[in-house]
């Protein structure tokens, strides 16, 4: 033990303590370790100060390392101690408290300092910076008697104080002197759409606003701006930037520019000390995030330990906001120059930006805004330089619709190994999925523990997950908790409950029960509740047309200039030639230019008015024809093949079997599409392997497969079972219907709820357990016969007379 | 000179909902929200001319039937990071009647 060197810390923060770890974990013997701290903590995770300060987490919940931890390891640590002198020549610290060590390696550590504008009044009381427990402490204790706070600064840094302090009950002003929020992470599109989404939280904003001087006397009364303007503020939040902390090296006559100057083995100046974190500049760069630190961390352990290899040779960073309910990404340069390009996907109703620039066929940037699912892909893209040409087309749709036909996972599943998935702590996928099957692990939890991946900031937390999942099949349930949308906190699953449990029974009902946010949704959870109340209680509720999308309303669906298209149903694919008449007739007399054959076995009339449609309607269902739900969230097509009736190679009536399942299910609403097929033999020329339930018929019976999907992305069918008589087709059919209708969320198709909740669990209830299956077909049936479901829309709208007034102008004004 | 043109009640709309009146200069949804205040825009999408008349109507908002955009009902401005304007006419209720100007 006498002749272990000494290893002296100073700074307890994340970049030392992360060294410190690294360090242990190679050579544990080599060491004596001291550890100086000014903070009277252990070490803890200054990341999650955040949520900490938005009431989400406690100090306990962010601690890394508490202080058994350094009695434990053996390490000697002195809290509440500040480094004041170095003396180089006899190699010993000494602190503002009178205590000394000697070393042999000394690693400073010392993080850095929020920046405060030297304005008048900038050391009122009252004026607080983000950093430290401390500083949190302050704004807690504030925020219990005061009301205004100003927030300076629209950085990650400023909004997340914002955001915490709102959510403390605050009313909360961002001062910012940029044309939009986090102009150094996002473009000014998605800068404008963050900029609303915290809007409608109750954030306020003063962009362009330079601050000239905190007023008040001997505590904040407000802020004065450049233009003289002033806003009342109890308490004002300096959140402008980061300065290296170099006092202590500068004082020892260290080199340092604006950090600390240190080589790619994170040594300093002088051979004996190293120093990692925030207070390094290395290569001319300074970081403010953690993933490089750690990177730093794992070198410089590896030169301490006298490894001798390891070099850090600088960090691409991206960066996440930790708001809840915002997601958004950013990496590299997402502003491009004149020899980039930019491919763009927006969708301001769902909230969704996403940005990737390009050049010379790599990706040099992006940003996401709504949707980051593709944020680790793109970024490991960049990292790589990978050159994406070819995938150019399918880049914007993400990595999961990367050219895998067939069975499709979710989005982890196509990750290579190598992919990052935590950013902060660098650590891919291969490690977890090592660590879980190795280790055999099965929580959240237990990877943060042995892999640290998402142990800092969190936001790879559901890629985790979905790894977890991967690897773990059914022996895993995430636990979800995406709202439904900016409306309500809830989920589907939540909501879907609430309805059941309460027996809610209209829309209004249930934004009181759940309270809703905005009184009457929006256009995103209107139509799911409508299906949701429909589906379950459909002898109870009627429908609203004012909650559903225009085609629902208009049973047709709109096209780009406004006009309609219409598409009867042909039964099974199968039509005659007084059906071909009418149509043919119809579209003489209302000179339709297109009529198409669909991908789905009919035929679709192109051009028609609103007006006309009654009209169209009266005249096609006069000749027998009806509506093909062509334009729902519904049962839409059936296809079939010849099958036994004419093909040499048919083993059963496809055709027969087809019409059946038609009629029984037509008019079904649903939480998406449903498309059935039905093929005579395994040649399966109606496609039914690509069907949300398709038939497959063979010489002893029929198969009967379940969750294919042949749009944005193919995914084959999973069989479900095989029966021997057409009765248990439709019997099977309406029971895997009615499961899907009253359990999958709306606007999730067959194919992504299966991959969620596993083919075992629809087996288990369509399959092994019969008496689940004849309630679920007899609930399936009841709701068939309940809310007009199974009459025809366009007779009544036509000949009946329903709803004329969607149909009708208000007014002609000549 | 008064311009105003009753062109139905409000009955004839349903709540959250719109009809449309067409008029020399193109047509013209007139919306109803959950708190019966009505409005008039040309039924045109600032975006790609989609029929504002046949969206979702929320709040003072109307979403576009074709690819989605919020357009505010109160200033026909669409909302958020997009930018565009369908024109506002003036309307007025009064009782039960509905009145629309073309020249403001
Ligand atoms: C009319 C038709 C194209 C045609 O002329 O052949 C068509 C037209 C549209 N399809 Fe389709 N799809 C048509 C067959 C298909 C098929 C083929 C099939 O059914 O066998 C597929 C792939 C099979 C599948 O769904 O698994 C298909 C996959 C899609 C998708 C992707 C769905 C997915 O889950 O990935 C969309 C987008 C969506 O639903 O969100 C879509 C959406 C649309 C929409 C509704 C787009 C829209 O919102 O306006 C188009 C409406 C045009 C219109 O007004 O008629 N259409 N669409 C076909 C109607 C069949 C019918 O008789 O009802
Ligand atoms: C609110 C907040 C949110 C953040 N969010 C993110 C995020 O989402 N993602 C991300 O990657 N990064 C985030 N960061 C940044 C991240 O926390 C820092 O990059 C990281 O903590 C820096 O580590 P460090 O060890 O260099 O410095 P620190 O963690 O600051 O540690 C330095 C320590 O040294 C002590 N010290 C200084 N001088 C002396 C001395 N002379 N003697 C003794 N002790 C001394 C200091 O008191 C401090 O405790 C966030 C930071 C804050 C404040
Ligand atoms: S493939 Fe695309 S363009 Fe063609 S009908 Fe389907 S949705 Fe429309
Ligand atoms: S036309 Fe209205 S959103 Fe495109």
């Amino acid at each position: 033990m006498a002749n272990k060197e000494k290893l002296v810390v100073v700074g307890n923060g994340m970049a030392g303590m992360r060294t410190v770890e690294e360090l242990l974990q190679i050579a544990p013997d080599k060491f004596d370790i001291t550890v100086f701290g000014s903070e009277p903590y252990g070490n803890y995770n200054r990341i999650l100060l955040s949520p900490v300060l938005a009431g989400e987490k406690t100090i306990n919940d962010i601690m890394l390392n508490d202080v058994q931890w350094y009695t434990d390891n053996h390490i000697t640590l002195h809290t509440g101690e500040t480094v004041t002198e170095i003396d180089r020549k006899n190699c010993i610290v000494k602190t503002d408290k009178g205590t000394s060590a000697r070393y042999d390696r000394l690693l400073i550590a010392t993080g850095s300092n929020p920046f405060i504008i030297p304005i008048p009044g900038h050391d009122l009381p009252g004026v607080i910076t983000f950093r430290d427990i401390h500083d949190v402490d302050l704004m807690l204790e504030a925020a219990q008697t005061k009301k205004h706070a100003v927030v300076i600064g629209g950085g990650l840094l400023g909004l997340e104080a914002a955001n915490g302090l709102m959510k403390q009950g605050m009313s909360v002003t961002v001062v910012h002197l940029m044309d939009w929020l986090m102009e150094r992470q996002m473009d000014e599109v998605s800068g404008a759409m963050l900029k609303k989404s915290l809007s409608e939280k109750g954030m306020q904003f003063m962009l362009r606003a330079s601050t000239k001087e905190v007023v008040g006397k001997g505590k904040v009364e407000g802020v004065k701006f450049a233009d003289g303007t002033t806003l009342a503020a109890d308490i004002v939040v300096m959140a402008v930037g980061i300065r290296p902390n170099i006092d202590l090296a500068k004082k020892i006559g260290l080199h340092c520019e604006r950090g600390i100057v240190v080589n790619d083995t994170m040594q300093t100046y002088d051979p004996k000390i190293y120093s990692v974190g925030e207070c390094v500049q290395h290569r001319g760069q300074t970081y403010g995030l953690v993933a490089p630190l750690f990177e730093m961390a794992k070198v410089c352990a590896n030169h301490l330990a006298a490894y001798g290899i390891g070099m850090y040779r600088g960090s691409v960073t991206s960066t996440k906001l930790k708001v809840t309910g915002i997601d958004l990404f950013s990496a590299g340069n997402f502003t491009g120059d004149e020899h980039s390009e930019d491919i763009v996907v927006r969708d301001a109703g769902r909230g969704i930006y996403k940005k990737v620039v390009l050049k010379d066929g790599r990706i040099i940037g992006s940003v996401l805004y709504g949707d980051t699912v593709d944020g680790a892909w793109y970024f490991q893209l960049m990292r790589e330089q990978t050159n994406v040409t070819d995938i150019r087309d399918k880049l914007m749709f993400g990595q999961a619709h990367l050219g895998d036909s067939g069975h499709g996972g979710n989005v982890v599943a196509n990750m290579s190994d190598a992919t990052e998935i935590c950013g902060c702590n660098g650590v891919c996928k291969g490690t977890i999925v090592n660590a879980i099957t190795s280790k055999g692990l099965f929580t959240l939890e237990d990877v943060r523990l042995h892999t640290k991946a998402s142990s800092s900031c969190g936001s790879c937390t559901g890629l985790v997950e979905q790894i977890l999942e991967t690897v773990l099949g059914g022996d895993y349930s995430a636990p979800e908790a995406k709202p439904m949308c900016g409306c309500t906190e809830h989920t589907h699953e939540v909501v879907r409950e609430a309805i059941r449990k309460q027996k809610l029974t209209s829309i209004p009902a249930v934004m009181s029960a759940l309270k809703w946010k905005n009184a009457d949704g929006c256009s995103s959870c209107r139509p799911a509740l409508n299906y949701y109340l429909l589906s379950t209680w459909p002898k109870e509720v009627s429908d609203d047309p004012q909650s559903r999308f225009i085609n629902e309303r208009a049973h047709a669906n709109i096209q780009k200039d406004g006009t309609y298209s219409v598409i009867p149903r042909m039964w099974g694919g199968m039509t005659t030639p007084n059906e071909l008449r009418a149509i043919a007739d119809v579209a003489d007399e209302y000179k339709l230019e297109t009529v198409h054959v669909t991908g789905g076995q009919r035929i679709g009339l192109y051009g028609i008015k609103k007006q006309e449609l009654p009209d169209v309607w009266k005249k096609l269902n006069d000749r027998g024809l009806v509506s093909g739900h062509a334009y729902g969230k519904a049962l839409r097509t059936v296809k079939t093949c010849v099958g036994k009736e004419w093909c040499r190679f048919g083993t059963q009536d496809s055709t027969a079997i087809g019409i059946k399942l038609e009629q029984l299910t037509w008019g079904s609403w649903m939480p998406h599409k449903f498309k059935m097929a039905a093929s005579g033999c395994p040649r399966n020329c109606a496609e039914a392997t690509i069907k949300d339930f398709g038939v497959v018929c063979v010489d002893s019976g029929y198969e009967l497969h379940v969750g294919g999907n042949g749009g944005i992305k193919v995914r084959a069918t999973d069989l479900l079972c095989k029966v021997e008589t057409e009765a248990e087709v439709l019997e099977y059919a309406a029971a895997f219907i009615q499961l899907y209708r009253e359990e999958a969320r709306y606007l999730d198709r067959t194919a992504p709820w299966i991959e969620r909740v596993g083919l075992s669990y629809v087996k288990e209830n369509v399959v092994d357990n019969a008496e689940k299956r004849k309630q679920l077909a007899e609930r399936f049936k009841i709701s068939q016969q309940e809310n007009e479901t199974q009459d025809d829309p366009w007779l009544m709208r036509s000949t009946e007379g329903r709803d004329q007034d969607q149909f009708k102008p208000l007014k002609v004004i000549a | 000179m008064s311009s105003w043109i009753e062109v139905g009640q409000i009955k004839d709309i349903p709540p959250l909902g719109a009809r449309v009146v067409q008029t020399g200069q193109g047509d013209i949804a007139i919306f109803r929200n959950s708190q019966n205040e009505i409005f008039a825009l040309r039924d045109k999408c600032p975006h790609k001319g989609g029929p504002l008349s046949q969206g979702i109507v929320s709040g003072k908002t109307v979403t576009c039937p074709l690819h989605n955009w919020k357009i505010s009902l109160e200033n026909g401005e669409a909302m958020g990071p997009d930018s565009g304007c369908s024109g506002v006419y003036a309307v007025k209720l009064e009782g039960e009647k509905i009145f629309l100007n073309l020249n403001k």
